[in-house]
Protein backbone atom coordinates (compact mmCIF):
# COMPACT_ATOMS: atom_id res chain seq x y z
CA UNK A 1 0.00 0.00 0.00
CA UNK A 2 0.99 3.55 -0.98
CA UNK A 3 0.88 6.65 1.41
CA UNK A 4 -2.07 8.54 0.52
CA UNK A 5 -1.20 11.90 -1.02
CA UNK A 6 -1.59 14.98 1.11
CA UNK A 7 -4.98 16.03 1.22
CA UNK A 8 -3.85 19.38 0.25
CA UNK A 9 -1.90 17.40 -3.22
CA UNK A 10 -5.13 15.91 -4.44
CA UNK A 11 -7.18 17.98 -7.26
CA UNK A 12 -10.57 18.31 -6.69
CA UNK A 13 -12.06 17.48 -9.78
CA UNK A 14 -10.31 13.43 -9.55
CA UNK A 15 -14.00 13.38 -8.35
CA UNK A 16 -15.09 13.08 -11.96
CA UNK A 17 -13.21 9.70 -12.67
CA UNK A 18 -16.33 8.25 -10.91
CA UNK A 19 -20.04 8.29 -12.18
CA UNK A 20 -21.47 9.43 -8.60
CA UNK A 21 -25.44 9.28 -10.24
CA UNK A 22 -25.06 6.16 -11.15
CA UNK A 23 -23.12 4.39 -8.11
CA UNK A 24 -26.11 6.36 -5.74
CA UNK A 25 -28.97 4.58 -8.39
CA UNK A 26 -27.07 1.55 -6.41
CA UNK A 27 -28.29 2.14 -3.24
CA UNK A 28 -31.96 1.78 -2.86
CA UNK A 29 -31.87 3.57 0.83
CA UNK A 30 -30.57 6.23 -0.46
CA UNK A 31 -33.60 7.52 -2.60
CA UNK A 32 -35.45 8.37 0.82
CA UNK A 33 -36.52 11.62 2.63
CA UNK A 34 -36.28 11.38 6.41
CA UNK A 35 -38.13 14.69 8.19
CA UNK A 36 -39.28 15.73 4.91
CA UNK A 37 -36.10 16.55 3.63
CA UNK A 38 -33.46 14.44 0.82
CA UNK A 39 -31.79 11.73 3.26
CA UNK A 40 -27.83 12.97 3.21
CA UNK A 41 -25.94 9.54 5.26
CA UNK A 42 -23.09 10.96 6.78
CA UNK A 43 -22.75 8.39 9.47
CA UNK A 44 -20.16 5.90 7.18
CA UNK A 45 -17.76 5.18 10.05
CA UNK A 46 -20.45 4.03 11.94
CA UNK A 47 -22.16 1.78 9.45
CA UNK A 48 -21.96 1.97 5.65
CA UNK A 49 -24.96 1.41 3.54
CA UNK A 50 -25.01 -1.45 0.71
CA UNK A 51 -25.69 -1.85 -2.74
CA UNK A 52 -28.22 -3.59 -4.66
CA UNK A 53 -25.82 -6.01 -5.63
CA UNK A 54 -24.88 -7.02 -1.86
CA UNK A 55 -28.71 -7.06 -1.40
CA UNK A 56 -29.65 -9.34 -4.01
CA UNK A 57 -26.62 -11.75 -3.40
CA UNK A 58 -27.95 -12.36 0.43
CA UNK A 59 -31.28 -12.98 -1.04
CA UNK A 60 -30.27 -14.84 -4.04
CA UNK A 61 -28.20 -16.87 -1.40
CA UNK A 62 -31.45 -17.27 0.39
CA UNK A 63 -33.67 -17.68 -2.20
CA UNK A 64 -32.30 -20.55 -4.14
CA UNK A 65 -29.40 -22.18 -2.83
CA UNK A 66 -28.80 -21.88 0.83
CA UNK A 67 -27.75 -24.82 2.59
CA UNK A 68 -25.34 -25.48 5.85
CA UNK A 69 -21.54 -25.16 4.69
CA UNK A 70 -18.72 -28.08 4.54
CA UNK A 71 -21.05 -31.16 5.78
CA UNK A 72 -23.63 -32.28 2.99
CA UNK A 73 -23.43 -33.87 0.29
CA UNK A 74 -26.38 -32.95 -1.21
CA UNK A 75 -26.74 -29.97 -4.02
CA UNK A 76 -27.29 -27.09 -1.52
CA UNK A 77 -24.73 -27.72 0.93
CA UNK A 78 -22.23 -27.75 -2.02
CA UNK A 79 -23.17 -24.83 -3.91
CA UNK A 80 -23.21 -22.91 -0.67
CA UNK A 81 -20.05 -24.49 0.17
CA UNK A 82 -18.75 -23.03 -3.36
CA UNK A 83 -20.01 -19.35 -2.32
CA UNK A 84 -18.54 -19.23 0.86
CA UNK A 85 -15.52 -20.25 -0.32
CA UNK A 86 -15.54 -17.89 -2.95
CA UNK A 87 -16.07 -15.07 -0.97
CA UNK A 88 -12.88 -16.26 1.32
CA UNK A 89 -10.92 -16.32 -2.02
CA UNK A 90 -12.02 -12.76 -2.62
CA UNK A 91 -11.00 -11.62 0.59
CA UNK A 92 -7.49 -12.95 -0.37
CA UNK A 93 -7.12 -11.14 -3.22
CA UNK A 94 -8.80 -7.94 -1.66
CA UNK A 95 -6.01 -8.13 0.96
CA UNK A 96 -3.30 -9.73 -1.35
CA UNK A 97 -2.54 -12.26 1.19
CA UNK A 98 -0.57 -15.28 0.40
CA UNK A 99 -3.14 -18.21 1.03
CA UNK A 100 -7.22 -18.39 1.64
CA UNK A 101 -5.95 -20.21 5.00
CA UNK A 102 -4.78 -16.69 6.50
CA UNK A 103 -8.09 -15.28 6.15
CA UNK A 104 -10.72 -16.38 9.09
CA UNK A 105 -14.37 -15.33 9.36
CA UNK A 106 -15.55 -13.83 12.30
CA UNK A 107 -18.62 -11.69 13.00
CA UNK A 108 -16.67 -8.21 13.35
CA UNK A 109 -13.65 -6.76 14.10
CA UNK A 110 -14.54 -6.48 17.46
CA UNK A 111 -14.20 -10.60 17.73
CA UNK A 112 -11.35 -10.79 15.02
CA UNK A 113 -9.62 -8.97 17.86
CA UNK A 114 -10.71 -10.69 20.89
CA UNK A 115 -9.78 -13.89 18.79
CA UNK A 116 -6.44 -12.71 18.59
CA UNK A 117 -6.02 -11.32 22.47
CA UNK A 118 -7.28 -14.56 23.49
CA UNK A 119 -5.43 -17.41 21.24
CA UNK A 120 -2.27 -15.64 20.38
CA UNK A 121 -1.77 -13.72 24.01
CA UNK A 122 -3.44 -16.21 25.86
CA UNK A 123 -0.80 -18.34 24.77
CA UNK A 124 2.29 -15.74 24.07
CA UNK A 125 2.20 -13.25 27.04
CA UNK A 126 3.27 -13.83 30.45
CA UNK A 127 3.22 -11.93 33.57
CA UNK A 128 5.71 -8.64 33.21
CA UNK A 129 5.32 -8.62 29.26
CA UNK A 130 3.97 -5.65 27.76
CA UNK A 131 1.45 -4.83 24.65
CA UNK A 132 1.90 -1.48 23.11
CA UNK A 133 -1.51 0.12 22.10
CA UNK A 134 -1.78 3.73 20.80
CA UNK A 135 -3.60 6.47 22.24
CA UNK A 136 -6.28 7.01 19.11
CA UNK A 137 -8.06 3.31 19.46
CA UNK A 138 -11.38 2.19 19.00
CA UNK A 139 -13.02 0.39 22.36
CA UNK A 140 -12.52 -2.60 20.43
CA UNK A 141 -8.83 -2.41 20.47
CA UNK A 142 -8.22 -1.50 24.06
CA UNK A 143 -10.45 -3.52 26.16
CA UNK A 144 -9.36 -7.01 24.73
CA UNK A 145 -5.96 -5.98 25.56
CA UNK A 146 -6.67 -4.89 28.76
CA UNK A 147 -8.51 -8.16 29.55
CA UNK A 148 -5.28 -9.89 28.54
CA UNK A 149 -3.21 -7.77 31.08
CA UNK A 150 -5.83 -8.79 33.62
CA UNK A 151 -5.69 -11.94 33.17
CA UNK A 152 -1.90 -12.42 32.50
CA UNK A 153 -0.26 -9.78 34.97
CA UNK A 154 0.92 -8.14 31.52
CA UNK A 155 1.14 -4.05 31.51
CA UNK A 156 -0.73 -2.48 28.79
CA UNK A 157 1.63 0.63 27.04
CA UNK A 158 -0.12 3.74 25.29
CA UNK A 159 1.88 5.20 22.42
CA UNK A 160 0.52 9.43 22.70
CA UNK A 161 -0.11 11.56 19.96
CA UNK A 162 -0.06 15.10 19.28
CA UNK A 163 -2.88 17.77 19.43
CA UNK A 164 -3.18 17.50 15.61
CA UNK A 165 -3.90 14.01 16.12
CA UNK A 166 -0.75 12.06 14.80
CA UNK A 167 1.40 9.15 16.73
CA UNK A 168 4.41 10.33 18.31
CA UNK A 169 6.34 7.93 16.61
CA UNK A 170 9.75 8.50 18.76
CA UNK A 171 7.78 7.70 21.86
CA UNK A 172 6.76 4.22 20.19
CA UNK A 173 10.16 3.79 19.66
CA UNK A 174 11.14 3.91 23.41
CA UNK A 175 8.01 1.68 24.05
CA UNK A 176 9.27 -0.57 21.80
CA UNK A 177 12.87 -0.76 23.56
CA UNK A 178 11.74 -1.75 26.92
CA UNK A 179 12.18 -5.75 25.29
CA UNK A 180 9.38 -6.85 26.93
CA UNK A 181 6.53 -6.44 24.11
CA UNK A 182 4.86 -9.18 22.84
CA UNK A 183 2.65 -7.63 20.36
CA UNK A 184 1.36 -4.17 18.82
CA UNK A 185 -1.89 -3.26 17.99
CA UNK A 186 -2.64 -0.36 15.86
CA UNK A 187 -5.51 1.80 14.73
CA UNK A 188 -4.88 1.88 10.96
CA UNK A 189 -7.26 4.88 10.00
CA UNK A 190 -8.58 6.49 13.60
CA UNK A 191 -12.29 6.60 13.69
CA UNK A 192 -12.60 9.36 15.95
CA UNK A 193 -9.87 11.68 13.98
CA UNK A 194 -9.69 10.42 10.41
CA UNK A 195 -6.13 10.25 11.12
CA UNK A 196 -4.01 7.72 8.76
CA UNK A 197 -1.30 6.19 11.02
CA UNK A 198 2.12 5.71 9.31
CA UNK A 199 1.49 1.81 9.64
CA UNK A 200 4.32 0.14 7.46
CA UNK A 201 6.60 2.17 9.12
CA UNK A 202 5.57 1.12 12.79
CA UNK A 203 5.38 -2.38 11.47
CA UNK A 204 9.26 -2.00 10.46
CA UNK A 205 10.03 -0.84 13.51
CA UNK A 206 8.33 -3.19 15.57
CA UNK A 207 9.69 -6.53 13.33
CA UNK A 208 13.16 -4.50 13.94
CA UNK A 209 12.85 -5.84 17.70
CA UNK A 210 11.16 -8.92 16.89
CA UNK A 211 7.76 -7.42 17.94
CA UNK A 212 4.27 -8.76 15.60
CA UNK A 213 1.82 -6.32 15.33
CA UNK A 214 -2.10 -6.29 14.69
CA UNK A 215 -3.37 -3.49 12.85
CA UNK A 216 -7.30 -2.61 13.44
CA UNK A 217 -8.16 -1.84 9.80
CA UNK A 218 -12.18 -1.75 10.43
CA UNK A 219 -12.43 2.10 8.89
CA UNK A 220 -9.22 2.47 6.27
CA UNK A 221 -10.40 -0.77 4.16
CA UNK A 222 -12.78 1.12 2.68
CA UNK A 223 -11.22 4.09 2.06
CA UNK A 224 -7.73 2.65 0.42
CA UNK A 225 -5.75 -0.23 -1.08
CA UNK A 226 -4.26 -2.88 1.90
CA UNK A 227 -1.83 -5.38 0.99
CA UNK A 228 -1.06 -6.93 4.02
CA UNK A 229 2.40 -8.78 2.17
CA UNK A 230 3.39 -5.21 1.92
CA UNK A 231 2.37 -3.57 4.88
CA UNK A 232 4.01 -7.38 6.65
CA UNK A 233 1.64 -7.22 9.36
CA UNK A 234 0.79 -10.45 11.36
CA UNK A 235 -2.82 -9.95 11.84
CA UNK A 236 -4.93 -7.58 10.06
CA UNK A 237 -8.85 -7.22 11.48
CA UNK A 238 -11.73 -5.53 9.52
CA UNK A 239 -15.76 -6.12 9.17
CA UNK A 240 -18.10 -6.04 6.25
CA UNK A 241 -20.64 -3.79 7.37
CA UNK A 242 -18.01 -0.55 7.28
CA UNK A 243 -17.14 -2.24 3.59
CA UNK A 244 -20.74 -1.87 1.96
CA UNK A 245 -21.13 -5.47 3.25
CA UNK A 246 -23.71 -6.95 5.17
CA UNK A 247 -23.28 -6.62 9.05
CA UNK A 248 -22.48 -9.69 11.03
CA UNK A 249 -19.34 -10.64 9.07
CA UNK A 250 -15.48 -9.81 10.16
CA UNK A 251 -12.46 -10.72 9.05
CA UNK A 252 -9.20 -11.83 10.33
CA UNK A 253 -5.67 -11.95 8.49
CA UNK A 254 -3.24 -13.76 9.99
CA UNK A 255 0.12 -15.11 9.32
CA UNK A 256 -0.13 -18.74 8.30
CA UNK A 257 2.97 -19.73 10.47
CA UNK A 258 1.21 -17.69 13.42
CA UNK A 259 -2.46 -19.02 12.51
CA UNK A 260 -0.60 -22.80 12.93
CA UNK A 261 0.63 -22.24 15.69
CA UNK A 262 -1.75 -21.00 17.75
CA UNK A 263 -4.83 -22.72 19.92
CA UNK A 264 -8.11 -22.46 18.64
CA UNK A 265 -10.70 -19.67 19.93
CA UNK A 266 -13.46 -21.29 20.36
CA UNK A 267 -14.45 -25.03 20.39
CA UNK A 268 -17.73 -26.60 18.49
CA UNK A 269 -18.58 -27.99 14.81
CA UNK A 270 -16.51 -27.38 11.89
CA UNK A 271 -13.25 -26.61 13.61
CA UNK A 272 -12.50 -30.66 14.26
CA UNK A 273 -11.00 -32.90 11.96
CA UNK A 274 -11.71 -36.00 14.86
CA UNK A 275 -14.07 -35.60 17.83
CA UNK A 276 -13.55 -38.76 20.65
CA UNK A 277 -14.62 -38.24 24.62
CA UNK A 278 -10.74 -38.92 25.01
CA UNK A 279 -9.80 -36.13 22.76
CA UNK A 280 -10.36 -34.02 20.11
CA UNK A 281 -7.73 -33.21 16.31
CA UNK A 282 -8.83 -29.81 15.35
CA UNK A 283 -9.11 -28.92 11.63
CA UNK A 284 -6.82 -26.79 9.51
CA UNK A 285 -6.58 -23.37 9.02
CA UNK A 286 -9.00 -21.89 8.44
CA UNK A 287 -12.22 -23.76 10.10
CA UNK A 288 -9.64 -24.18 13.00
CA UNK A 289 -11.30 -20.72 13.66
CA UNK A 290 -14.34 -21.35 12.54
CA UNK A 291 -16.49 -22.90 15.05
CA UNK A 292 -20.28 -23.46 14.18
CA UNK A 293 -22.28 -22.60 11.51
CA UNK A 294 -21.19 -19.34 10.35
CA UNK A 295 -23.25 -16.34 9.01
CA UNK A 296 -23.19 -17.95 5.20
CA UNK A 297 -25.44 -15.70 3.04
CA UNK A 298 -23.42 -12.63 4.51
CA UNK A 299 -20.17 -13.86 4.21
CA UNK A 300 -21.12 -14.47 0.24
CA UNK A 301 -23.04 -10.78 0.51
CA UNK A 302 -19.69 -9.34 1.52
CA UNK A 303 -18.29 -11.08 -1.36
CA UNK A 304 -20.44 -9.27 -3.44
CA UNK A 305 -19.47 -5.85 -1.74
CA UNK A 306 -15.87 -6.60 -2.66
CA UNK A 307 -16.67 -7.21 -6.47
CA UNK A 308 -18.46 -4.11 -6.43
CA UNK A 309 -16.04 -1.96 -4.53
CA UNK A 310 -13.44 -3.36 -6.90
CA UNK A 311 -15.46 -2.53 -10.59
CA UNK A 312 -14.82 1.08 -8.94
CA UNK A 313 -11.75 0.59 -7.79
CA UNK A 314 -10.47 2.30 -4.65
CA UNK A 315 -7.73 4.48 -6.13
CA UNK A 316 -10.83 6.03 -7.18
CA UNK A 317 -12.70 5.50 -4.00
CA UNK A 318 -9.91 7.38 -2.10
CA UNK A 319 -9.59 10.55 -4.79
CA UNK A 320 -12.95 11.03 -4.45
CA UNK A 321 -13.15 11.10 -1.06
CA UNK A 322 -9.94 13.24 -0.16
CA UNK A 323 -11.39 15.89 -2.48
CA UNK A 324 -14.89 15.72 -0.93
CA UNK A 325 -12.76 15.89 2.93
CA UNK A 326 -10.69 18.65 1.46
CA UNK A 327 -13.66 20.39 0.27
CA UNK A 328 -15.62 19.67 3.60
CA UNK A 329 -12.90 20.67 6.03
CA UNK A 330 -12.82 24.13 4.23
CA UNK A 331 -16.05 24.85 4.42
CA UNK A 332 -15.98 23.93 8.05
CA UNK A 333 -13.74 26.43 8.84
CA UNK A 334 -15.82 29.46 8.14
CA UNK A 335 -17.71 28.31 10.54
CA UNK A 336 -16.57 30.74 13.39
CA UNK A 337 -16.51 28.42 16.56
CA UNK A 338 -16.02 25.31 14.94
CA UNK A 339 -13.10 23.15 16.03
CA UNK A 340 -12.02 20.39 13.91
CA UNK A 341 -10.84 17.46 16.06
CA UNK A 342 -8.04 15.80 14.67
CA UNK A 343 -5.86 18.18 11.84
CA UNK A 344 -3.20 15.18 10.72
CA UNK A 345 -1.25 15.97 7.75
CA UNK A 346 -2.12 12.34 6.18
CA UNK A 347 -6.02 11.94 7.01
CA UNK A 348 -9.29 10.28 5.59
CA UNK A 349 -13.13 9.80 5.16
CA UNK A 350 -14.28 11.82 8.04
CA UNK A 351 -14.37 15.39 9.93
CA UNK A 352 -14.55 15.11 13.39
CA UNK A 353 -15.48 18.58 15.32
CA UNK A 354 -16.95 20.17 18.07
CA UNK A 355 -18.84 23.95 17.78
CA UNK A 356 -18.25 26.39 21.12
CA UNK A 357 -21.04 26.24 23.25
CA UNK A 358 -23.02 23.70 21.44
CA UNK A 359 -22.94 19.95 22.55
CA UNK A 360 -22.35 17.05 19.72
CA UNK A 361 -26.14 15.64 20.40
CA UNK A 362 -27.46 19.17 19.78
CA UNK A 363 -25.79 19.42 16.63
CA UNK A 364 -26.85 15.66 15.69
CA UNK A 365 -30.56 16.44 16.36
CA UNK A 366 -30.68 19.52 14.78
CA UNK A 367 -28.71 18.46 11.68
CA UNK A 368 -31.22 14.81 11.26
CA UNK A 369 -34.02 17.31 10.78
CA UNK A 370 -32.63 18.91 8.40
CA UNK A 371 -32.27 15.02 6.96
CA UNK A 372 -28.25 14.60 7.49
CA UNK A 373 -27.30 12.16 9.39
CA UNK A 374 -24.00 11.96 11.34
CA UNK A 375 -22.72 10.29 13.97
CA UNK A 376 -22.96 12.41 17.69
CA UNK A 377 -20.60 10.89 20.92
CA UNK A 378 -17.44 9.60 21.69
CA UNK A 379 -17.34 7.21 19.21
CA UNK A 380 -15.96 4.37 21.50
CA UNK A 381 -12.84 6.02 21.95
CA UNK A 382 -13.78 7.88 25.09
CA UNK A 383 -9.78 8.24 25.36
CA UNK A 384 -9.69 10.37 22.38
CA UNK A 385 -12.19 12.62 24.52
CA UNK A 386 -10.55 12.62 26.92
CA UNK A 387 -7.00 13.60 25.18
CA UNK A 388 -8.79 16.94 23.83
CA UNK A 389 -11.06 17.57 26.86
CA UNK A 390 -14.40 17.29 24.81
CA UNK A 391 -17.34 14.94 25.94
CA UNK A 392 -18.24 14.04 22.52
CA UNK A 393 -17.80 14.86 18.89
CA UNK A 394 -20.00 15.52 16.34
CA UNK A 395 -18.50 13.47 12.98
CA UNK A 396 -19.74 13.58 9.47
CA UNK A 397 -17.93 10.45 7.57
CA UNK A 398 -17.75 9.97 4.00
CA UNK A 399 -18.61 6.92 1.55
CA UNK A 400 -17.69 6.95 -2.34
CA UNK A 401 -21.67 7.45 -3.10
CA UNK A 402 -21.13 11.16 -0.59
CA UNK A 403 -21.46 13.99 -3.42
CA UNK A 404 -20.43 17.79 -2.81
CA UNK A 405 -23.88 19.23 -2.60
CA UNK A 406 -24.06 16.44 0.44
CA UNK A 407 -21.44 18.14 2.45
CA UNK A 408 -23.21 21.93 1.18
CA UNK A 409 -26.03 20.38 3.26
CA UNK A 410 -24.50 19.69 5.68
CA UNK A 411 -22.60 22.84 6.59
CA UNK A 412 -25.26 25.09 5.42
CA UNK A 413 -27.23 23.09 8.50
CA UNK A 414 -24.45 22.78 11.17
CA UNK A 415 -25.43 27.00 9.93
CA UNK A 416 -28.58 26.33 11.39
CA UNK A 417 -27.39 24.81 14.29
CA UNK A 418 -25.46 28.35 14.83
CA UNK A 419 -28.42 30.42 14.49
CA UNK A 420 -30.60 28.17 17.00
CA UNK A 421 -28.18 28.75 18.88
CA UNK A 422 -26.84 32.46 18.90
CA UNK B 1 -36.48 24.88 11.57
CA UNK B 2 -40.16 25.69 13.32
CA UNK B 3 -40.49 21.98 14.75
CA UNK B 4 -36.89 22.28 16.34
CA UNK B 5 -38.05 25.18 18.27
CA UNK B 6 -41.14 22.81 20.18
CA UNK B 7 -37.41 21.04 21.25
CA UNK B 8 -35.19 23.73 21.83
CA UNK B 9 -37.65 26.59 23.21
CA UNK B 10 -36.43 29.54 24.68
CA UNK B 11 -36.70 28.65 27.83
CA UNK B 12 -34.74 25.69 27.30
CA UNK B 13 -31.69 27.48 25.54
CA UNK B 14 -31.84 30.28 28.01
CA UNK B 15 -31.49 27.48 30.83
CA UNK B 16 -28.51 25.92 28.70
CA UNK B 17 -26.64 29.21 28.67
CA UNK B 18 -27.23 30.18 31.93
CA UNK B 19 -28.11 27.44 34.03
CA UNK B 20 -29.35 27.81 37.45
CA UNK B 21 -27.93 26.50 40.90
CA UNK B 22 -24.89 25.70 38.77
CA UNK B 23 -22.29 25.14 41.34
CA UNK B 24 -21.10 22.75 44.07
CA UNK B 25 -22.58 22.60 47.48
CA UNK B 26 -19.34 22.13 49.66
CA UNK B 27 -21.12 19.74 52.72
CA UNK B 28 -23.94 18.28 51.06
CA UNK B 29 -25.91 16.11 52.71
CA UNK B 30 -26.46 13.56 49.65
CA UNK B 31 -24.66 13.69 46.41
CA UNK B 32 -24.56 11.55 43.09
CA UNK B 33 -23.33 11.22 40.05
CA UNK B 34 -25.00 10.69 36.66
CA UNK B 35 -23.77 9.14 33.39
CA UNK B 36 -24.93 8.86 30.14
CA UNK B 37 -22.62 5.83 28.60
CA UNK B 38 -24.05 6.16 25.21
CA UNK B 39 -22.76 10.43 25.11
CA UNK B 40 -20.47 10.62 27.92
CA UNK B 41 -22.28 13.23 29.72
CA UNK B 42 -21.48 13.08 33.17
CA UNK B 43 -23.71 15.23 35.81
CA UNK B 44 -23.47 15.84 39.83
CA UNK B 45 -26.01 16.44 41.72
CA UNK B 46 -25.61 18.10 45.67
CA UNK B 47 -28.56 18.38 47.68
CA UNK B 48 -28.83 19.86 51.64
CA UNK B 49 -31.98 18.50 52.63
CA UNK B 50 -32.67 19.06 56.41
CA UNK B 51 -36.50 18.20 58.36
CA UNK B 52 -37.32 15.93 54.94
CA UNK B 53 -37.45 19.53 52.90
CA UNK B 54 -34.98 20.25 49.83
CA UNK B 55 -33.46 23.18 51.25
CA UNK B 56 -30.74 23.46 48.64
CA UNK B 57 -30.11 21.70 45.32
CA UNK B 58 -27.42 22.34 43.12
CA UNK B 59 -25.39 20.78 39.74
CA UNK B 60 -22.65 20.29 37.62
CA UNK B 61 -21.20 18.96 34.68
CA UNK B 62 -21.28 18.56 31.17
CA UNK B 63 -24.01 17.73 29.14
CA UNK B 64 -26.07 18.78 25.83
CA UNK B 65 -28.71 21.25 26.35
CA UNK B 66 -31.19 19.42 26.93
CA UNK B 67 -29.80 17.99 29.90
CA UNK B 68 -28.28 21.05 31.21
CA UNK B 69 -31.60 22.75 30.77
CA UNK B 70 -33.83 19.79 32.49
CA UNK B 71 -30.76 19.74 35.42
CA UNK B 72 -31.36 23.57 36.06
CA UNK B 73 -34.61 23.40 36.03
CA UNK B 74 -35.13 20.76 38.21
CA UNK B 75 -32.79 22.17 40.89
CA UNK B 76 -35.57 24.88 40.56
CA UNK B 77 -38.59 23.17 40.84
CA UNK B 78 -37.21 21.13 43.65
CA UNK B 79 -36.04 23.76 45.73
CA UNK B 80 -37.81 24.04 48.92
CA UNK B 81 -39.97 20.85 47.97
CA UNK B 82 -40.68 17.79 50.73
CA UNK B 83 -38.71 14.71 49.50
CA UNK B 84 -41.95 12.89 49.48
CA UNK B 85 -42.70 14.91 46.23
CA UNK B 86 -39.72 14.10 44.66
CA UNK B 87 -41.11 10.61 42.85
CA UNK B 88 -44.63 12.26 42.10
CA UNK B 89 -42.87 14.62 40.41
CA UNK B 90 -40.79 12.35 38.59
CA UNK B 91 -42.96 10.31 37.51
CA UNK B 92 -45.51 13.28 36.37
CA UNK B 93 -42.06 14.85 34.12
CA UNK B 94 -41.58 11.72 33.11
CA UNK B 95 -44.97 11.10 31.52
CA UNK B 96 -44.11 14.19 30.06
CA UNK B 97 -41.30 13.59 27.98
CA UNK B 98 -42.30 10.12 26.70
CA UNK B 99 -46.32 10.02 26.02
CA UNK B 100 -48.42 12.23 24.22
CA UNK B 101 -50.65 12.80 27.88
CA UNK B 102 -51.77 16.34 28.46
CA UNK B 103 -49.37 18.19 30.78
CA UNK B 104 -50.33 17.71 34.38
CA UNK B 105 -50.97 20.78 35.78
CA UNK B 106 -48.12 21.11 38.92
CA UNK B 107 -45.00 20.61 36.74
CA UNK B 108 -44.96 24.59 35.77
CA UNK B 109 -41.94 25.49 33.71
CA UNK B 110 -40.82 21.82 33.96
CA UNK B 111 -43.31 21.06 30.97
CA UNK B 112 -41.17 23.18 28.19
CA UNK B 113 -39.70 20.34 27.71
CA UNK B 114 -42.30 18.26 26.26
CA UNK B 115 -41.21 18.82 23.36
CA UNK B 116 -38.58 16.08 24.04
CA UNK B 117 -41.23 13.14 23.09
CA UNK B 118 -41.31 13.80 19.90
CA UNK B 119 -36.95 13.13 20.08
CA UNK B 120 -37.00 9.71 21.12
CA UNK B 121 -33.20 9.07 21.59
CA UNK B 122 -33.16 12.63 23.57
CA UNK B 123 -35.58 11.47 26.35
CA UNK B 124 -32.44 9.94 28.58
CA UNK B 125 -30.68 13.22 28.65
CA UNK B 126 -34.41 15.16 29.81
CA UNK B 127 -34.35 12.39 32.63
CA UNK B 128 -30.05 12.02 33.60
CA UNK B 129 -30.30 14.73 36.54
CA UNK B 130 -33.61 13.47 37.55
CA UNK B 131 -31.98 10.02 37.69
CA UNK B 132 -29.06 11.37 39.72
CA UNK B 133 -31.12 13.37 42.11
CA UNK B 134 -33.65 9.81 42.86
CA UNK B 135 -29.72 7.95 43.23
CA UNK B 136 -28.54 10.51 45.94
CA UNK B 137 -31.35 10.27 47.85
CA UNK B 138 -30.63 6.33 47.79
CA UNK B 139 -27.41 7.48 48.58
CA UNK B 140 -25.66 5.43 45.57
CA UNK B 141 -21.89 5.30 45.68
CA UNK B 142 -21.54 4.58 42.18
CA UNK B 143 -22.45 6.83 39.23
CA UNK B 144 -26.14 5.49 38.12
CA UNK B 145 -26.40 5.31 34.38
CA UNK B 146 -29.04 5.93 32.19
CA UNK B 147 -29.00 2.22 30.60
Amino acid sequence: MSALPALSTVPIDRCADLDLARIRAEFPILRQRVHGKPLVYLDNAASVQRPKAVIDAISDCYSSYYGNIHRGVHLLSERSTTAYEGAREKVRAFLNAASVQEIIFTRNTTESINLVASSFGGSVVKAGDEIVITGMEHHSNIVPWQMLCERTGAALKVVPFTDAGELILEEYERLLDSGRVKLVGVVHLSNALGTLNPVKAMIEMAHARGVPVLVDGAQSVPHLAVDVRELDCEFYAFSSHKIYGPAGVGVLYGKKALLEAMPPYQGGGDMISLVTFEKTTYADLPNKFEAGTPSIADVIGLGAALDWLNAIGLDAVAAHEHALLEYTTARLSEIPGLRLIGTARDKAALASFTMQGIHPHDIGTILDREGVAIRAGHHCAQPVMQRYGVPATARASFAVYNTHDEADVLVKALWKVKELFA
Amino acid sequence: MNDLRDLYQEVILDHNKRPRNFRIIEQPTHRAEGVNPLCGDRINVYLNIEDEVIKDITFQGAGCAISSASASLMTEALKGKPIGEIEHLFEAFHNVVTSDCECPHGLGKLSVLAGVRDYPSRVKCATLAWHAVRAALEEHKEPVATE
